[in-house]
């Protein structure tokens, strides 16, 4: 199926603005004969957040161990700031990472936790309390710096991991879901204290998480896996208005897949059409269900496609409704502003240009 | 990866040091093995002539096959005694709480870490005492009571491991605590008891220090070895060592594979990372 | 969930078994150090004799102390030989690991007298060392201090002991999370201070156990003197097994059993006071 557009990964994944920081070329990685990354190439600009999205199996931890150091390529290489990073071990990158299980040494104290990375590469004597002490005002963790890092709680120990990696002044901070082990309401806040930290620091964060919401709260660009393989790089807000594939669609946000037969620059699908300036075929579209509005609540434009659904289901949800529209041929999911049990049939709209053409 | 980087160099190192290191455990019993083939006794290199011939003098000698026999009844005996005891032991570890628990679980674990001789001339002091008798029933008495912690240790790793929801939804449905051991409790612990069962009977067949004091007139195994011994080494004891070592190190194997089946190793779980 | 009964049932036996098989026995081991031997027959007669006599026999100071300098000895080596063996097949044996620790239980659970005859056949005068060695001309003629020597004990039982001081030691190890020794080469520190800092530090517990484990066993050890040791490597068990033997002193053997009990007791209550300490749990 070609593409409408020329492949947004390549175009997005350069990094705009400043020096790329890190270029990822052609990285691909096999363990046994699983291939695991598939020719990956990314750029991430220096002091920005940027996220690794994907289910697991994508691939996206196996790229952050490449990154870190704990993992060699099979093929293509990492450059920082132009100068090749997989040739060097761990301990030479000027890189940190906070680990999933936060990986505290836990026969050394909080202090001593955050200290040992000054002190394994030979930080003079006299600057390190200094430098661990506002390393652990930056996670408001002053208090704790002679506990016991087995005594704090899941937050507690995340924000001293937080603290141990950034003292060392990293050119690039790697998480690896350093928020999955949270509940709901410290996710919240962690993340919001996450990207304040960062836009204060100014330090590039490679964030990796499998939880779509998340990655859109935080990131400054949102880099997509599948299957090894990128699916699209771009802001949260460029990948949910305009997903480049049917996966991207689907992952990120609630949509609606539409297959639609294209004649004449027009797509069909069951009982709707819509104008489409694309070759004739198969094509598959995606249209959030937000798009999806009332007749009633308000006047339509002009352009507004219009289509009569009965609603099969109303599901409630404090600020608006979800319902399950039945119409010829196919069912579409919409969401409108709460407003009281509907029954029956009535007129719904889309603005045409709600419809993405998606690659599948 | 290109080139040696001094991470491989060291790793080389340490392989080959471990190599080394398993060398020297190994050596002296290819040593033994081999020199039960040899015509011309234990001793002088290279063994030249090879022969069957002490193996031959070994199956035809009477005195080595009745202390076999005396070594598997005091076994079979151990194994049955410290497996009865070890497991209602673990089950009390595991599930009662009563005064002195913890001394009790140091003392039971107490004739693994005491040298032989202490345990061995206690109870030897103990059957004077009572007017026992010294023979196979001494022994026996000695073994099943040393090994119990063997069997204590594996039964309880193995209760550890054990879904405790099942027992619960066993008496959920209607069944009573001892239709409960017979039907779950116990099928659950299979593997752990044959694991120690074997551990027990591989120990026993080759315990000698506590066995020492309190034989009688019949020996067991190891101590007609070292009765022999007393007279002078023949490739004869080289022969009945060897067979010693293939049976042990089947068994050994057996209760490897088992063992890792049913309480898993570190190392596995370890291998398993997401 | 379990009733008083079913307590009751599972605790008793084993309890009682305990007491009357163990419990006693050593309380009766006890009881004879207290007592005395008159005319042939044991006498129980309380007092600390005994005791005295211990402190004052250099012989048997004498004996002690050679005993511990050869438990220390075997210590040594066995952790020598094997902590890197444990490190190296926790940290870089990969899949292989599982094979090889089968082969080292191997020779842990096989028999104690094999091994120790297997090593007085290849370390005698005619045995198999010097038999290789002017075989391979590098000596003319036997070398006799290889065996009936304190190094030939010391050898054997390093040789029994180094899979007892392994196992510990490698769980110790494999209990440390890779992600701890990831997030140190993370954090800027290489091999070297990763393994003092961080490895070394975590497996003090293991390595604490085992060698309390080899260091306790070679103190009361009594077959290595006499089957590879001769009259100069006489340790302190063996004056205890004569005791009961031929030099019948119950009382006397009684009371260096005693003493080596409460050696042992003591070792392990400090080394699992340490072990706790160092646990980091």
């Amino acid at each position: 199926m070609t593409p409408a557009n020329p492949s947004p990964t390549a175009a997005k994944a350069e990094a705009s603005g400043p020096e790329a920081l890190l270029e990822v070329r052609g990285v691909s990685k096999r363990f046994g004969n699983r291939e695991v990354l598939r020719s990956v190439s990314l750029e991430i600009a220096s002091g920005e957040f940027i996220t690794l999205l994907g289910e697991s199996g994508s691939g996206k931890t196996t790229l952050l161990r490449l990154i870190a150091g704990f993992e060699q390529p099979s093929g293509g290489e990492i450059r920082m700031s132009g100068e090749r990073l997989d040739t060097l071990p761990p301990y030479k990158r000027r890189v940190n990472t906070v680990f999933q299980n936060y990986a505290l040494f836990p026969h050394l104290s909080v202090a001593e936790n955050v200290s040992y990375g000054l002190q394994v590469t030979g930080a003079t004597k006299a600057e390190i309390p200094g430098r661990v002490a506002e390393a652990l005002r930056m996670v408001k963790m002053e208090e704790y710096a002679t506990s016991r890092t087995t005594k704090l709680s899941g937050g507690q120990q995340q924000r001293v991991a937080l603290a141990r990696a950034l003292v060392n002044r990293p050119k690039l901070l790697l998480l690896d879901e350093p928020l999955s082990a949270l509940d709901a309401n410290l996710r919240k806040q962690m993340q919001t204290e996450l990207k304040s930290l960062q836009r204060e620091l100014g330090i590039t964060f490679l964030f990796v998480t499998h939880d779509q919401e998340e990655a859109m709260a935080l990131s400054d660009r949102i880099a997509l896996l599948k299957d090894g393989a990128l699916e699209q790089v771009a802001s949260p807000r460029e990948i949910y208005a305009h997903p480049a594939t049917a996966y991207a669609a689907q992952f990120i946000g609630q949509t609606n897949l539409l297959q639609a037969e294209i004649r004449g620059g027009v797509a069909r699908c069951g009982q709707l059409q819509w104008p489409a300036a694309l070759p004739d075929g198969g094509a598959a579209f995606s249209l959030r269900p937000e798009a999806i509005r009332l007749s009633r609540d308000g006047a339509p434009g002009p352009d507004a496609i219009r289509f009569g659904a009965a609603v099969q289901q109303q599901i409630f949800s404090g600020s608006n409704e979800q319902l399950e529209l039945k119409l010829l041929g196919v069912s579409l999911r919409a969401r409108i502003p709460a407003r009281g049990l509907l029954a029956g049939e009535h007129e719904f709209w889309f603005s045409p240009t709600d419809a993405v053409a998606v690659r599948e | 990866m290109s080139g040696a980087t001094p991470a491989t160099n060291r790793s080389r190192f340490l392989g080959i040091y471990a190599a080394a290191v398993f060398a020297f455990l190994y050596l002296p019993i290819i040593v033994l093995i081999l020199y039960s083939f040899n015509r011309d006794g234990v001793g002088g290199f290279p063994p030249k002539h090879l022969t069957l011939n002490w193996y031959q003098l070994l199956f035809s000698d009477g005195a080595i096959w009745d202390s076999v026999v005396n070594s598997l009844l005091v076994a079979g005996g151990a194994v049955l005694l410290s497996l009865t005891l070890g497991l209602l032991a673990a089950l009390a570890l595991d599930r009662a709480d009563f005064p002195g628990k913890a001394i009790f679980r140091r003392l039971v674990l107490l004739p693994l870490i005491l040298p032989g001789i202490i345990t061995g001339l206690s109870l030897l002091m103990f059957a004077v005492f009572s007017g026992l008798r010294l023979n196979l029933l001494t022994v026996f008495l000695g073994h099943g009571t040393a090994l119990i912690s063997v069997a204590t240790t594996e039964l309880f790793a193995g209760l550890q491991k054990m879904d405790r929801a099942q027992e619960e939804a066993s008496l959920d449905l209607g069944a009573t605590p001892w239709q409960t051991f017979w039907r779950i409790t116990l099928p659950n612990l299979k593997l752990s008891l044959i694991a120690a069962g074997l551990l027990i009977f591989t120990l026993s067949m080759d315990e000698i220090a506590v066995t020492f004091f309190l034989i009688g007139r019949d020996n067991t195994l190891p101590l007609e070895i070292w009765a022999r011994l007393r007279r002078g080494i023949t490739p004869e004891i080289n022969a009945i060592s060897t067979l010693i070592f293939g049976v042990s190190v089947i068994l050994i194997l057996i209760w490897y594979q088992i063992r890792t089946r049913s309480v898993g190793t570190e190392a596995q779980e370890l291998l398993e990372r997401p | 969930m379990y009733s008083r009964a079913y307590k009751s049932i599972v605790s008793l036996p084993p309890i009682l078994w305990v007491g009357l098989f163990l419990l006693l026995p050593y309380a009766l081991m006890f009881a004879h150090s207290f007592w005395m031997v008159r005319n042939g027959m044991i006498v129980h007669d309380w007092s600390l004799r005994n005791y005295a006599t211990l402190l004052q026999n250099r012989v048997y100071l004498e004996v002690l102390f050679r005993t511990m300098r050869i438990a220390a000895g075997v210590t040594l080596l066995s952790l020598l030989l094997g902590y890197p063996l444990a490190y190296y097949m926790s940290l870089h044996a990969g899949v292989r690991k599982d094979l090889l620790y089968q082969l080292v239980i191997v020779p842990l659970w096989v028999s104690y007298l094999v091994r120790g005859y297997a090593w007085k056949t290849i370390l005698g005068s005619e045995g198999v060392l010097n038999g290789f060695l002017q075989y391979a001309h590098i000596t003319h003629e036997p070398v006799s201090f290889f065996l009936y020597s304190p190094f030939a004990v010391i050898l054997m039982l390093t040789h029994i002991y180094t899979p007892f001081v392994f196992l510990p030691l490698y769980a110790s190890l494999e209990h440390i999370p890779r992600s701890l020794v990831e997030a140190s080469q993370d954090l800027g520190a290489g091999s070297r201070a990763t393994f003092l800092r961080i490895i070394l530090p975590l497996s003090l517990p293991g390595l604490l156990a085992g060698a309390t484990f080899a260091f306790v066993l070679t103190l009361g050890d009594f077959l290595a003197p006499l089957l590879v040791g001769g009259p100069s490597s006489i340790m302190i068990a063996n004056i205890v097994q004569s005791l009961f033997g031929t030099a019948f002193d119950w009382p006397l053997g009684a009371a260096i059993s005693v003493c080596i009990l409460l050696l042992t007791i003591s070792l392990l209550f400090l080394t699992e006071r340490l072990e706790k300490r160092w646990a980091f749990r």
